[in-house]
């Protein structure tokens, strides 16, 4: 068993307050973590500022190529984890073992993950719009058309509260010590994994490690986390969004809803769209918020919603290291069950049908955890109460509503695919503010470039344009 | 310890259950007895399947009641509590609760002021001088706290400064998301203890909650002072954030050292409107900063009892949930389970009884629970 020690800028720190992180499949404890209180967090806050001294001392291209090093340590590396060592093959079962994901699926996690990394050049270039790194690196810079230009960082340090339960969103944060500031994680606790593996790749490869804290911990330490920071980002259902909704220091992440609109011009042809919905609502175990939750159409509704069931209907849950295994395991006691329940509430609402119904059981009890097989529910209206749920499995409604409808109803939208050659209608797709990413034809949700912003861009959070004049050059 | 030790150990604790089975007996005899019982035991006694007055003779004849019901505490009139033995006393309520809806209500006349009394006398006066002044930074209003460290000062003989901190605000704050202002309002206290502590009030003991002494100390530094610079030599606080991983950052990293060499000692206390104050044994290092709480016996008991059956003390070491016992001529429950849990821990000489370890909230409520900054 591996004890996963505080980090605090660096240093090792072994709190008196540990966790265990348990295998899902046999209850065996796998890592015993130290936990961190508030207080630490907030005082060590207070130097926060020589974690981007420390990497002003670097050109963003000299950390940029440590970056890549780093790419190749995080997915062949064996390298230091807490008081022992972790081989790729380590990282993969343990990150599975602990947060229900199947092997195959960390796999191509560590993949995303490898890519954001290997490609920080260009993702960096884009989300800049092709600025000068040097500005950012500098505080102000001149435009080649002459024109003054600064961008002020708004903290030293990025916080993140990070999820227990997808992995995926590691991607958000990796992009912040390319730009010269620090990261406080706090990682999630079945998932310590990626967290710690980056820091250490990120070490290895030359970076200090003294621009580095990872404060596992309760909600204490996270709220700490939030409270230090004056910019960090939280992971969270809709309560949490809700919560840190007009806070500007904090970017709440939450349900995604993403949806797929099938409009009138189209529609008749669904089938053809069939293979590109399954997978939005059924890839990584349905567990992002870049999954597909809701598919809307004028018609064609029932047919959609039985084809769906019989393509995704029948998949089992299959063990963590079965190369087949589809759905991801709730790993989390009482969840599942929870969920199952109250899906089966709003199931009992008139227009409401259970198309995944002939399938089998959906609910899937195991000794220490439980598996919801995907389900696919038609709703004659889209004010059915079902109709705009989401669930951290391969969940998806099918809702019938007419055309002239759907962007009033809909409600907030990730990914939004919109699958039509309508003008006017993709007109109103690009206005409508509710949707955040926008998809125009036959694009799974699922499918990101990396080259584009995710729920806002990172640098419009960490940075600030401003006015920045130099008297000799006025 | 020796066989010596071990018998004297033994002898002591005999001699302490003796004398807890017998001011059972007197508290149930008190309670009730027509002339001297409160109304609601007096009630309550017509619906008991046994008579306290005659078969209760030992701590133990306690189970025979059922578990004491806070929710009992909720509403008035509060009169119902006061035992016809004391009605002519002057008469306190104290509150707990109440962020919503109706709180719980305590009557007390003299009881905050024996808890705290019997508290002093386990406080070192080298880093709780007599005569020094107090600073109590923690929830004022209708709590018993505020009246109960003020009267500790006085006993001590000092003057006790108070702050103004509604704990039930803090609760809503957190609950509607309010972190901003939540922060605002950590500060305002905050600000309000510092501009007293640097008022030249020679303010040497304070009880203050953890968290609010984490703020404290965060706040003099950024004024580039520190709690020991402003004089503060001896603390007492409480609550199950009192743990010994925040035990061992209060000294390491706020006080600058162990007590030898920060010249603070800090002890932790255990309880609550009902029950009093449970002492802790010395925290040190080389015990990993253990905390382990004694109830001040035979006024009030700590028990672990088993999650499963609450009348069957686990054993030593193990864990359970705690349950307290109130026996005074104000008060009597006989076994309420608190919110908590821990490990039922042996007696020593000072405490001749069991005691609770590692206490933290129960793990069946504890993710409901809010707990506010203070």
């Amino acid at each position: 068993m591996l004890n996963i020690p505080v980090i605090r800028w660096g240093q090792e720190y072994e709190s008196l307050e540990t966790e265990e992180v348990l295998h899902f499949y046999t209850g065996e404890s796998i890592a015993s973590v130290s936990q961190a209180n508030g207080g630490i967090i907030q005082r060590d806050m207070r130097e926060a500022h020589k974690a981007r001294e420390i990497l002003r001392q670097f050109s963003i291209d000299q950390i940029l190529e440590m970056i890549k090093k780093a790419a190749d340590l995080y997915v062949n590396g064996t390298l230091p984890f807490g008081d022992g060592t972790q081989s790729p093959a380590d990282f993969i079962v343990q990150q599975s073992a602990s947060t229900g994901l199947p092997e195959h699926m960390v796999e191509l996690n560590m993949t995303k993950n490898a890519f954001v990394l290997n490609n920080m050049n260009q993702i960096l270039d884009a989300l800049t719009r092709g600025l000068d790194l040097n500005i950012l690196s500098n505080g102000w810079g001149v435009e080649d058309r002459g024109v003054p230009i600064s961008y002020q960082p708004q903290s030293p340090v990025l916080g993140a509260v990070l999820p227990s339960n997808s992995p995926g969103v590691h991607t958000l944060w990796l992009p912040v010590i390319p730009l010269q500031l620090g990261l406080v994680l706090k990682p999630g606790p079945q998932e310590p994994w990626t967290p710690y593996r980056m820091y250490a790749a990120y070490s290895e490869a030359g970076i200090p490690k003294e621009v580095w804290s990872l404060y596992p911990g309760g909600a204490e330490a996270g709220a700490a986390v939030l409270s230090a920071c004056d910019r960090a980002m939280i992971f969270g259902g809709t309560a949490t969004v809700e919560q840190y909704k007009g806070n500007h220091r904090v970017q709440a992440h939450g349900p995604g809803f993403s949806k797929i609109l099938l409009f009138d011009d189209v529609v008749d042809d669904w089938e053809q769209y069939i293979d590109l919905i399954a997978e939005s609502i059924y890839i990584n175990s349905g567990r992002g918020c870049i999954n597909c939750s809701g598919v809307w159409a004028s018609r064609h509704t029932e047919e959609i919603a039985q084809a769906l069931s019989e393509r995704l209907g029948p998949i089992e849950a299959k063990p963590p290291e079965d190369p087949e295994a589809g759905l991801a395991a709730f790993t989390v006691p009482g969840i599942a069950t929870a969920v199952w329940g109250m899906i089966e509430e709003d199931l009992k609402e008139d227009g409401v049908t259970h198309s995944t119904a002939d399938y089998g059981d959906r609910l899937v009890e195991r000794e220490l955890c439980a598996y919801l097989r995907p389900t696919i529910v038609h709703c004659e209206s889209p004010d059915n109460a079902i109709a705009l749920k989401e669930y951290m499995f391969p969940f998806s409604t099918v809702v019938k509503c007419p055309q002239d409808q759907m962007l009033s109803k809909i409600g907030p939208t990730l990914v939004c695919s919109g699958i039509t050659t309508n003008e006017s209608i993709i007109q109103q797709l690009s206005d409508a503010t509710h949707i955040d990413r926008l998809n125009i034809g036959a694009m799974p949700t699922t499918k990101l470039n990396w080259l584009q912003p995710h729920e806002g861009s990172i640098i419009d959070f960490l940075f600030r344009s401003r006015a920045y004049q130099v008297a000799d050059q006025a | 310890m020796s066989d010596n030790g071990s018998a004297d150990i033994q002898q002591l604790q005999a001699d302490a259950k003796a004398k807890l089975d017998e001011h059972t007996v007197e508290m149930v005899q008190w309670h009730f007895n027509e002339a001297t019982g409160s109304p609601f035991w007096l009630e309550k006694k017509s619906e008991l399947n046994f008579d306290p007055l005659t078969e209760v003779n030992s701590f133990e004849d306690l189970r025979k009641f059922p578990l004491f019901e806070d929710e009992w505490l909720r509403g008035g009139p509060v009169r119902r509590w006061v035992p016809k033995g004391l009605e002519n006393e002057p008469t306190y309520v104290f509150e707990t609760g109440g962020t919503t809806g109706i709180p719980k209500s305590r009557v007390v006349m003299r009881d905050h002021w024996r808890d705290y009394e019997m508290f002093s006398h386990t406080l070192p006066d080298e880093y709780f001088p007599k005569g020094s002044n107090w600073l109590m930074l923690g929830p004022s209003g209708p709590r018993r706290l505020r009246l109960a460290v003020e009267h500790l000062a006085q006993y001590r003989g000092g003057i006790s400064f108070c702050i103004d901190l509604d704990p039930r605000w803090v609760v809503k704050l957190i609950k509607k998301g309010w972190m901003e202002h939540l922060e605002e309002y950590k500060k305002h206290c905050i600000d309000q203890a510092v501009t007293v502590l640097t008022a030249g009030h020679d303010i040497k003991c304070m009880f203050a909650t953890p968290k609010l002494l984490d703020q404290l100390c965060m706040a003099l530094e950024e004024r580039g002072t520190s709690i020991k610079e402003v004089g503060i030599t001896g603390i007492f606080s409480g609550g199950t954030e009192f743990t010994p991983q925040w035990t061992r950052y209060c000294i390491e990293e706020l006080f600058g050292g162990p007590t030898e060499q920060s010249g603070i000692y800090m002890t932790p206390t255990y309880g609550n409107t009902l029950m009093g104050l449970a002492c802790s044994k010395p925290v040190t290092a080389e015990e990993k900063y253990k905390i382990s709480y004694y109830a001040p016996q035979p006024r009030a008991v700590v028990e672990v009892v088993s999650f499963d059956d609450h009348n069957e003390v686990v054993g030593y070491g193990d864990t359970g949930r705690v349950k307290l016992t109130t026996l005074t001529d104000e008060l009597f429950i006989p076994g309420f389970l608190e919110r908590d849990e821990g490990e039922r821990e042996e007696p020593f000489e000072t405490f001749p009884w069991d005691g609770v370890s590692g206490v933290r909230p129960f793990h069946e409520i504890a993710q409901s629970t809010t707990v506010g900054v203070y």
